[in-house]
């Protein structure tokens, strides 16, 4: 079964890739088009999150319905309700620097093999960024002094 | 303009396909950052080999498709001090909030989960407030 889900785990990567390709989310001008409210707005990112948050609903409802996945033993857990400073600050973070240069995590793999040394740059940088996060977790999960209630 | 559109609601449905496979056949959240971020920090443990082979159909495939059809071009900065700045925040950030466009966006919107929708309105202002800073106040992007 580990076999299966490995073959399987590539297919909806590469399927995701070529998503992302198609969409022009691996194209940074296009992502920083929809942050640009002041500017030239582009809302193509409203149409690819619409066009995959549609599917991904349904796969949602289907799994209600099954005990567990085709491949594997359990369903993810539902959300956690707890919102918490790390989802926001995080948020910020991530979202600042995506308003930078126009890539997030999935486009950075994505477009390795074509998107130059700046791509190459970003991508070392994020996980950098990434391996630091433990230690930022760490920092975030101490109490703070000031009595903070998160 | 309206072609762009109609591409990104057409690839948009693929990535939520991939996403819907990814839930129901393996029975994982389709979290880019995630994904990538277990393996770096260790956590992902027993999913540690499922997510290198997500990531290398994910790498693999679109390299793929533009070696052969040819041109494609991310048109990212050349800057390397910005690219580098927006690397970590893009690192440190996914992987404190638990999530990024795909985990959060994708996947967590279309369960209405509220952190995911929550996580979405301040990733997308943050990045609205950096782009008008950087592109119409300092003129650097």
């Amino acid at each position: 079964m580990d076999m299966m889900r490995y073959v399987t785990a590539a297919l909806f990567g590469a399927l995701f890739g070529v998503g992302l390709y198609l969409s022009g989310m691996t194209d940074t001008q296009k992502v920083i088009g929809w942050l640009d409210i002041f500017g030239a707005w582009d809302p193509t990112l409203a149409f690819v999150m619409g066009g995959a948050i549609v599917p991904m609903a349904v796969a949602w409802k289907i799994a209600e319905r099954r005990k567990a996945p085709a491949l594997g033993s359990a369903f993810p857990a539902p959300p956690e309700p707890k919102l918490g400073r790390k989802l926001v600050i995080g948020s910020l973070f991530f979202g600042a620097g995506w308003g930078l240069v126009g890539l997030c995590p999935g486009p950075a793999m994505a477009s390795l093999f074509w998107g130059g040394s700046q791509g190459f740059v970003f991508l070392v940088a994020m996980v950098i960024g990434m391996a630091l996060a433990p230690m930022a977790h760490r920092g975030l999960d101490a109490p703070l002094t000031t009595g903070d209630v998160t | 303009m309206q072609t762009d559109w109609l591409w990104g609601l057409f690839g948009g449905g693929i990535i939520g396909m991939a996403a819907a496979g990814f839930l129901l056949i393996n029975g994982r959240i389709m979290g880019a950052s995630g994904i990538l971020g277990g393996v770096v920090d260790g956590s992902a443990k027993a999913s540690r080999r499922e997510n290198l082979m997500f990531m290398a159909g994910l790498i693999a495939a679109p390299g793929l498709l533009v070696f052969l059809l040819g041109g494609a071009e991310t048109h990212a900065t050349s800057n390397v001090l910005l690219l580098a700045a927006a690397g970590l925040l893009v690192g440190l950030g996914t992987r404190l909030a638990n999530g990024c466009t795909s985990g959060h966006g994708v996947c967590g919107i279309s369960r209405l989960s509220l952190r995911g929708i929550v996580a979405t309105v301040f990733y997308i202002a943050a990045g609205g407030l950096i782009v008008a800073i950087f592109r119409h106040g300092l003129g650097w992007i």
